[in-house]
């Protein structure tokens, strides 16, 4: 029996890389790099969220947020390399050519935050898929109200686009508040975790809108201390990741209870996701 | 025996030698035959090229962890009930290359496969399955292009079921044992008289083969004889299941006691997912010469029992045998319907009779159930 009518192959399967160019290559803290790509035929145009498979050549291919500008400018990835994969590609020089497929999942929800203020909580490298979002607050600034943006690293060393932060933080539009988790001699800003900054930021919890992202404990506790403020639920994001090995909701890896993250995620109402996160090992 | 008796006739009947026709037809029209034989002690699946290779004068005993092939006292061909493969090793091959590259800049796809597939002896069950495959894999948003190239086109010869196994459970979840939609032929094989099948044209392509075929009117009898081989197969089930409020009965008990109890037992081998006709988790593997230095993609089905499925930077999610069996058993019932707006299951029973401590997916339900709401407190947070 014929399959169903949306059944034609693709002409290009999805799990095919496209061919793109590393532009440059920046290292921004001791084990993270970030690489803008150019792409050799059609371009990977991702939203603020969502992310891309990376084919190192031979070796393999990771799930990476977008990194970059919402629209326009190159393809950005920061990438921390913890394993064979993101340390190949943490390893391309500019001129080396690997392979993207994407953009895949969901986007940080901008056009709905609009007319809001917009807090914004990262902690470590959750804030590379943090940072177009925050470009496109800052670049339309009056569609939000007041806008603020939490950082928390483990060590001053470990914070990310210090040069960007540092940007942002001498704007008057904007408080940019960062603190560590411990810190050696020589680092004078705060120390604790991310979410002892959420009592003192400057958003009103009537009227805000919160993009969470970093570890799954860290979000855990930023979604319960913004409730503490009296943030509701559903004004609240959140961004989760698991295991990915096809992107496109076809390999079953990245479950979560319901959820394809994906597929249905990698952004999601925290409302929708709160409740799966308490439950150990799901 | 005549051409068909009217050109358009939705139902007719064909002698043994019409099976073998059959089987010459669609080999002749250049499909890849694929069907059961007895090999290895198991009635499995695999290339055929003539009807003497079906398992006639054969049937098979089920039960948890336990299956057994014995001879019959007839020569029915289709007297069994479902064996160890599925048809998914078709069209989700247990590995493919997805495709080669020389070089990142040169990534070659691999070419669809050559013939199309003919699926000879499809089980209601299965035909479910392959309906929730094609779901998974052609209905969401992207196209899985290598199970869209098998499956397009592939005819299904669909064989209503009438000798159900001691683990099967299709009457509880309405998903046999007779062949209902998703077929180019469907036949009910009468053994207790005269030795025939009764076939149903499912398609314009089945219409097309079946002309080719020696065959007679079928009669009020032959329809009447049909029928009654469905109604008592479906009151012969080995196991039922209480289907209605699954997905909310899991959702609501994912602490629940049974998890760890089930644990004790649960070798987490995943011979359940590889047997299951639904399971469609895979893998992907890059691999490369170390010669010419060009690299490949493969797919190869995975298991949620493995921790590597569920690794991330850290760990993986599920370490406990646990964690892992609540997953696919609230995967297969509940969240599939979340996912996939079906259910996992289509009550084939492989995953009871191959699972080698014989757990039970109906007993494990059914214990849910018995104590919904209770809370294992040693695990829950």
């Amino acid at each position: 029996m014929a399959a169903p009518a949306s059944a034609e192959a693709p002409v290009r399967g999805a799990m095919t890389p496209v061919p793109h160019r590393v532009l440059s290559r920046v290292q921004e803290t001791a084990d993270t790099w970030t690489l803008e790509l150019d792409p050799l035929s059609e371009p990977v145009q991702p939203r603020a969220g969502q992310f891309d498979m990376l084919y190192a050549f031979g070796v393999g291919e990771v799930p990476i947020s977008t990194s970059g500008d919402h629209e326009g400018g190159p393809l950005t990835h920061t990438i921390r390399a913890v394993g064979a994969v993101t340390r190949a590609l943490c390893a391309l020089e500019p001129g080396a050519v690997l392979g993207v497929r994407g953009p895949f999942g969901s986007v940080w929800p901008l056009g709905e935050a609009a007319g809001s203020d917009l807090l914004v909580v990262a902690g470590g490298i959750g804030l590379a898929p943090l940072r177009p979002a925050i470009r496109h607050a800052l670049a339309r600034r009056d569609d939000y109200g007041a806008v603020s943006v939490l950082v928390g690293a483990r060590t001053p060393d470990d914070l990310l686009y210090v040069p960007e932060l540092e940007r942002w933080r001498s704007r008057l539009d904007v408080e940019v508040d960062v603190t560590v988790d411990s810190a050696a001699a020589g680092w004078h800003g705060r120390v604790g975790l991310v979410t002892t900054l959420i009592p003192g930021a400057v958003v009103d919890p009537a009227k805000a809108s919160a993009f969470v992202c970093g570890p799954e404990v860290m979000m855990t506790f930023v979604v319960r201390a913004l409730l503490e403020r009296d943030l509701p639920l559903e004004r609240i994001w959140v961004s989760l990741e698991r295991n990915m090995r096809c992107a496109v909701g076809h390999c079953g890896h990245c479950q979560l209870g319901p959820t394809l993250i994906c597929r249905d995620g990698p952004v999601f109402p925290a409302a929708a996701m709160t409740r799966l996160l308490e439950v150990r090992e799901l | 025996m005549t051409a068909l008796p009217t050109p358009d006739a939705d139902t007719f009947v064909i002698e043994p030698e019409g099976l073998s026709a059959l089987v010459e037809a669609l080999c002749h029209e250049g499909y890849r035959v694929v069907g059961p034989s007895v090999r290895d002690g198991a009635i499995v699946l695999g290339e055929i090229a003539s009807a003497n290779e079906l398992p006639c004068g054969w049937t098979a005993r089920h039960e948890a962890a336990a299956y057994r092939v014995e001879r019959r006292d007839d020569d029915a061909v289709f007297g069994w009930a479902v064996g160890p493969h599925s048809w998914k090793q078709e069209l989700m091959p247990s590995r493919v290359r997805l495709w080669r590259a020389s070089s990142a800049e040169s990534v070659e796809e691999e070419p669809p496969p050559g013939r199309p597939l003919a699926l000879f002896g499809v089980r209601s069950c299965d035909l479910h399955a392959i309906a929730i495959q094609d779901r998974v894999f052609l209905e969401g948003r992207y196209v899985e292009r290598d199970y869209a190239l098998r499956r397009t086109g592939a005819f299904v010869v669909a064989v209503d079921c009438g000798e159900p196994g001691g683990t099967c459970f299709c009457a509880s979840l309405g998903t046999g044992p007779r062949a209902d939609a998703g077929f180019d032929l469907a036949l009910t094989e009468l053994v207790s008289t005269e030795h025939r099948f009764v076939v149903r044209v499912g398609s314009d392509t089945g219409r097309e083969i079946a002309r080719l075929l020696p065959v007679r009117a079928a009669t009020d009898a032959d329809l009447e004889a049909a029928l009654a081989v469905t109604d008592e197969a479906a009151g012969r089930m080995g196991r039922r299941l209480e289907a209605g409020g699954l997905r909310d009965l899991l959702a609501g008990n994912l602490e629940h006691p049974r998890f760890a109890e089930v644990a004790e037992r649960c070798l987490t081998c995943g011979n359940c997912t590889l047997v299951c006709p639904t399971c469609f988790c895979t893998s992907v593997e890059d691999v490369n010469d170390l010669a010419d230095g060009s690299a490949e993609r493969w797919r190869s089905w995975d298991s949620c029992f493995s921790t590597e499925y569920s690794y991330i930077h850290g760990g993986s999610v599920r370490r406990s045998p646990r964690a892992r069996y609540r997953q696919w058993l609230t995967h297969k019932f509940g969240t599939w319907h979340d996912q996939f707006g079906t259910s996992g299951c289509v009550g084939c029973g492989r995953c009871i009779t191959w699972c080698p401590v014989g757990i039970d997916v109906t007993e494990e339900l059914a214990a849910i159930r018995a104590g919904d709401g209770e809370v294992d407190h040693a695990h829950a947070r």
